[in-house]
């Protein structure tokens, strides 16, 4: 049993990571030098990834890490922590992220929106942890300072290939309605 | 192009990665439409978020390249668009520590961070002080200053955290802005209020002081941030524990308050606080095992999982503590989450009674292999725990163990799996059958050599032993045809112990070796070879010094090549001796065994012995130390001289060292020695004296005495000791001693020199084989009345320390509830003799025992019976 006391920080988050239903990485940033090559962090995902992803069981200690997750049709969410850490904080970042994208994606959080909102999945991060350290844990918050920009491109800046795209998207898509 | 990375590009079919097969080269080249005019906003923002993805992916960018990129980015902050401009500072985050130059935004990153656009301000901040040095630092000091002040909580959240960053490159700097964290600090926002802390704590932690005083102040305002109280009770946790503060101090106090705070968040950390406390008392810790208690109930995973884990730590100490939990814990052994389930379990395996035990075994092994190498070790381990605390549920154990023994797994856990069969087949011999069966099963299909060659070795040791050997063979010799050299070695190894042991198998073992001896590996033919000698010889005493008693190495992967070949040029070359008598033959093998026997037990304490007699002239000649006895105090404890004797025995002579320390402060003694009358006919033959004995530093002195030659029998004697030495007192204060002295003696204990002093203790692996090899030339046997012992447990341990014998075969303990017992006995007697006892013990009012002795010296057989009688 170990008696360490946490040195008390700020440094909470260890890494926050997407990954497809292959396991393949859509997002990943790492805020310490645990996994400090490329292949180091690969080797770390698909272990995770084959302990994770027939279960769905929100938290689990990998590699001696604490590791919180929620999967969402064919994306799996991964906030990472040291053991010692708070679960219920990691748990509150991987909940704000989810939210935040939930919000931003219009609830439509699957692989294929996200990897067309790939500006606004950086930027939300960018907003919820910095340099490991919880910037942020409120949804609202994030998607209000994300402030991706809808679809109202203003036309003197898209091309006339553009408008004319657009013009058939929607066409297209009353049609379906 | 645009349309192929356009939106709303629905053609390009679902499960489809618009960022799939991204060619950097490609992405590089399209950014060169950075300087095209006027910027296309989308385009560019598509480019970019390329890169960073490329980046994400861990896409190595080569300096030239990433320079050029990032040059072309610059230009990008031009256009007003706030996305393009928000992914402008994360590319300059990513590529910060890739691109040359990159300080050459900091003139527009200024301007952002202290613009009119609140949007830019904050990620403006935390871009800028990651590519700020030192001296850039301060030429924007007074911008992070207003900053952290600023009432829009993301630019003083990112201003406070930057700092943080920055306290490691800068420390002096952001020193100067405490004042400012502090207003922060106070700030109605909570994330802003949680950063103000961090910071303050950082900026503050070498200064025990001003913590205590910052704790003070927020514990008693209150804060609103649950992530501020968490870093608060760390803090206060962490303080508590360096200024050892007892448990009645007001920052405890606060911990415990924060046990009742409305977020779980801080009323967790609270109680993982409390658990983590050194030498908490159980009263201390049951309001938070308590509310952990409530956790395990809660709908959310994270939550109990975190109240189980922190309740495992606290059954480890106090498992008392937790039994009240008991009935919320059984509750989880179902839950989905399988790491909740084997906390759970495992807790409850260390607080539940033994009636449990098997409905918990039952659950967890229905779901053991979906859970983690890092907990199936865990709960190996509680299993082996449970073991040594209830023996008698090692068949439920034994079951459960196997079925894990054949799932997936890495090293350490099968290691572990592995281990704990052992241990409970040698706690439990009811066990062995079936624990050898599952082992039998896992080396058939098992990836790691070392463990393999461990069960090889315990086969051999063990299964030559049980009812029926045969069906090991087959389990071991398809080791010899399958395996890697090392694991091959081992089973031929084990093959000649079933060989040596069971005549009926010998034919076909010989058969199994004549193969082996073809084998492509020199090892492996060595060993088949030699042991293929010694079995056709069939001689018992052959196979128990080579086969069963032999050089422990033999089980070890690496084995000692060039001693082997050795030893079996040196059976081949017997071969033809083999019709004369064995005691011709062992004289031939005798400066191997003796030489190797006595180092055997314990060499570095008498190693040192050794070395430090040998320095000493007097005792050059005596040969090698052949035993070194504990030492025995001839003082009372806290009397003026404290002196304890180190018995030394060597083939004619012993040693008698006198450990002595002066403990009174004012005087000096000289010439110390140690004068001894003996009772028997012991001839004391020199005194080496100790020169000086100053207050408080041990010296040693000596006596030499020469044991009787004529009568060998004599091996117990009595001596009564007096210490003689010349006292000179001293100063107490300068401790300068008179030059004048006087003649003093000081009567010491008497010491006894017993039967023990003259056998070192030898462990034989397999008694039955050495009893066989000694042979019954000189065996003698009688019986015995301990009246005065009322317990088998009790003789045997009389026994052992009165010979100083090693016990085999396990023999040492006596089982629960047996009326008889027999207990095996080795030796080396003083000069080089093997002694074997055997002791049937038969309780009855009283115990009764029957003494059967075997030896090559018949003296030695004598000396053994008469002292014990």
């Amino acid at each position: 049993m170990d008696t360490v006391t946490l040195e008390p920080s700020l440094y909470t988050v260890k890494a926050v990571l997407i990954l497809d239903n292959d396991g393949e990485r859509l997002y990943a940033k790492y805020y310490d030098g645990t996994y400090p090559s490329v292949k180091e962090q690969k080797a770390f995902e698909r272990n995770i990834f084959s302990k994770t992803h027939r279960t769905d069981s929100e938290i689990a200690l990998l590699e001696g890490l604490t590791v919180v997750y929620k999967s969402n049709i064919d994306l799996f969410f991964y906030v990472i922590g040291s053991s010692h850490e708070n679960e219920l904080m990691l748990m509150a970042v991987l909940n704000c992220l989810f939210d935040s994208l939930s919000q931003m994606l219009r609830r439509n959080v699957e692989r294929r929106a996200l990897l067309e909102n790939m500006e606004g999945l950086f930027l939300a991060v960018d907003e919820i942890v910095d340099g490991g350290v919880i910037l942020e844990s409120d949804p609202q918050q994030v998607v209000h300072r994300v402030a991706l920009r809808g679809e109202d491109v203003p036309y003197s800046e898209q091309t006339v290939t553009q408008v004319l795209q657009s013009a058939k998207e929607q066409i297209k898509w009353s049609l379906l309605r | 192009m645009i349309k192929k990375f356009d939106k709303k590009d629905e053609e390009s079919g679902s499960g489809s990665n618009p960022f799939q097969h991204l060619e950097k080269s490609a992405v590089l080249q399209e950014a060169r439409i950075f300087n095209e005019t006027p910027i296309n906003p989308r385009r560019c923002l598509h480019i970019l978020t390329k890169i960073i993805y490329l980046l994400n992916q861990g896409e190595h960018f080569g300096t030239m390249e990433a320079t050029e990129a990032f040059f072309a980015m610059t230009r990008l902050f031009q256009s007003n668009d706030q996305t393009l401009r928000r992914m402008c500072y994360l590319t300059i985050k990513e590529m910060a520590n890739i691109s040359e130059d990159v300080i050459i935004v900091t003139s527009s990153l200024t301007k952002d961070m202290t613009g009119k656009e609140d949007v830019y301000r904050g990620p403006a901040i935390r871009a800028l002080c990651r590519i700020t040095d030192t001296t850039m630092l301060q030429a924007i000091e007074r911008y992070m200053k207003q900053a952290i002040v600023d009432k829009v909580p993301s630019v003083s959240s990112s201003a406070l955290v930057s700092s943080l960053h920055m306290v490691k490159m800068s420390y002096d700097v952001v020193k100067r802005w405490v004042n400012e964290a502090q207003e922060a600090a106070s700030s109605d926002n909570i994330m802003v209020q949680y950063h103000a802390l961090g910071l303050l704590y950082h900026l503050r932690k070498n200064d025990r002081l001003a913590v205590s005083k910052m704790l003070n102040k927020f514990t008693k305002s209150g804060l609103k941030s649950p992530f501020a109280y968490c870093m608060l009770i760390r803090i206060a946790s962490k303080l508590l524990e360096e200024t050892e503060a007892g448990h009645d101090s007001p920052l405890f106090d606060f911990i415990e308050s924060c046990l009742r705070n409305k977020h779980e968040m801080v009323v967790y950390e609270a109680a993982s606080a409390i658990v983590h406390m050194p030498n908490c008392t159980a009263r201390e810790l049951a309001p938070a095992v308590s509310v952990l208690q409530l956790f395990c109930s809660s709908p959310k995973a994270a939550l109990r999982y975190a109240a189980v884990r922190t309740l495992n730590k606290v059954a480890m100490k106090h498992p008392s503590a937790v039994t009240a939990c008991n009935l919320d814990l059984e509750n989880l052994i179902t839950d989905s989450n399988r790491s909740i389930a084997t906390l759970a379990i495992t807790t409850l395996l260390k607080t539940g009674s033994e009636s449990s035990v098997d409905r918990l075994m039952k659950q967890i092994s229905s779901f053991v292999s979906e859970i983690s190498d890092e907990f199936k070790v865990v709960v190996v381990q509680a299993i082996s725990a449970l073991c040594q605390k209830y023996p008698r549920k090692h068949s439920v154990m034994m079951n459960f163990l196997s079925n894990m023994l054949r799932d997936d797994g890495g090293f350490e856990y099968k290691r572990a799996i592995v281990d704990c069969i052992i241990s409970i087949i040698e706690e439990n011999p009811e066990s062995k059958e079936t624990g050898l069966a599952h082992l039998c099963e896992f080396i058939e299909d098992c990836e790691h050599t070392v463990l393999a060659t461990k069960i090889l070795h315990l086969l051999g040791k063990e299964g030559p032993r049980t009812p029926s050997p045969s069906k090991y063979i087959r389990f071991i010799f398809n080791r010899v045809v399958l395996e890697s050299e090392a694991v091959r070695a081992a089973a031929v190894s084990a093959l000649a112990k079933f060989g040596a042991q069971n005549d009926d198998l010998l034919p076909s073992v010989l058969v199994l070796m004549q193969r082996c001896m073809m084998d492509s590996d020199d090892e492996v033919r060595d060993r088949a070879t030699f042991y293929m000698n010694v079995l056709q010889q069939k001689q018992k005493a052959l196979n128990a010094a080579y086969i069963f008693n032999g050089e422990n190495t033999h089980c070890a992967p690496s084995l000692n090549l060039r001693a082997l070949v050795e030893l079996t040029r040196l059976s081949v070359s017997s071969v033809p001796l083999a019709n004369t008598p064995i005691t011709e033959q062992k004289t031939e093998f005798a400066p191997v065994a003796t030489s190797k026997l006595p180092e055997k037990p314990g060499p570095t304490r008498q190693d040192i012995y050794q070395e430090q007699l040998a320095a000493i002239p007097e005792f050059q000649g005596l040969g090698s130390l052949f035993k070194t006895s504990e030492a025995v105090q001839l003082t009372e404890a806290e009397t003026e001289y404290v002196v304890r004797c180190v018995k030394h025995t060597f083939a004619r002579h012993m040693v008698f060292q006198f450990d002595c320390t002066n403990t009174l402060n004012d005087q000096l003694l000289q010439k110390v020695m140690v004068q001894m009358e003996p009772s028997e006919a012991y001839e004391v033959l020199h005194y080496v004296p100790a020169a000086n004995l100053p207050y408080s530093q041990p010296g040693s002195c000596y006596s030499l005495v020469r044991l009787p030659e004529d009568d060998p029998t004599a091996v117990s004697c009595t001596f009564s000791c007096t210490l003689k030495y010349l006292v000179k007192d001293c100063d107490p204060n300068t401790g300068e001693p008179d030059d004048d002295g006087y003649d003093d003696e000081y009567v010491l204990e008497d010491l006894e020199v017993t039967v023990a002093d003259h056998i070192q203790k030898v462990l034989k692996p397999n008694f039955a084989a050495a009893w066989d090899e000694v042979g019954d030339d000189f065996e003698k046997e009688e019986t015995f009345a301990l009246a005065s012992v009322r317990t088998l447990d009790e003789a045997v341990g009389n026994i052992i320390s009165f010979l100083g014998m090693q016990p085999c075969e396990r023999s040492d303990k006596v089982p629960e509830n047996k009326n008889s017992h027999i207990l095996f006995l080795a030796g080396v007697f003083r000069g080089g003799h093997d002694v074997l006892v055997r002791s049937r013990l038969a309780l009855a009012d009283g115990v009764t025992m029957q003494v059967t002795v075997r030896s090559s010296d018949e003296t030695v057989v004598d000396i053994i019976l008469a002292s014990v009688g």
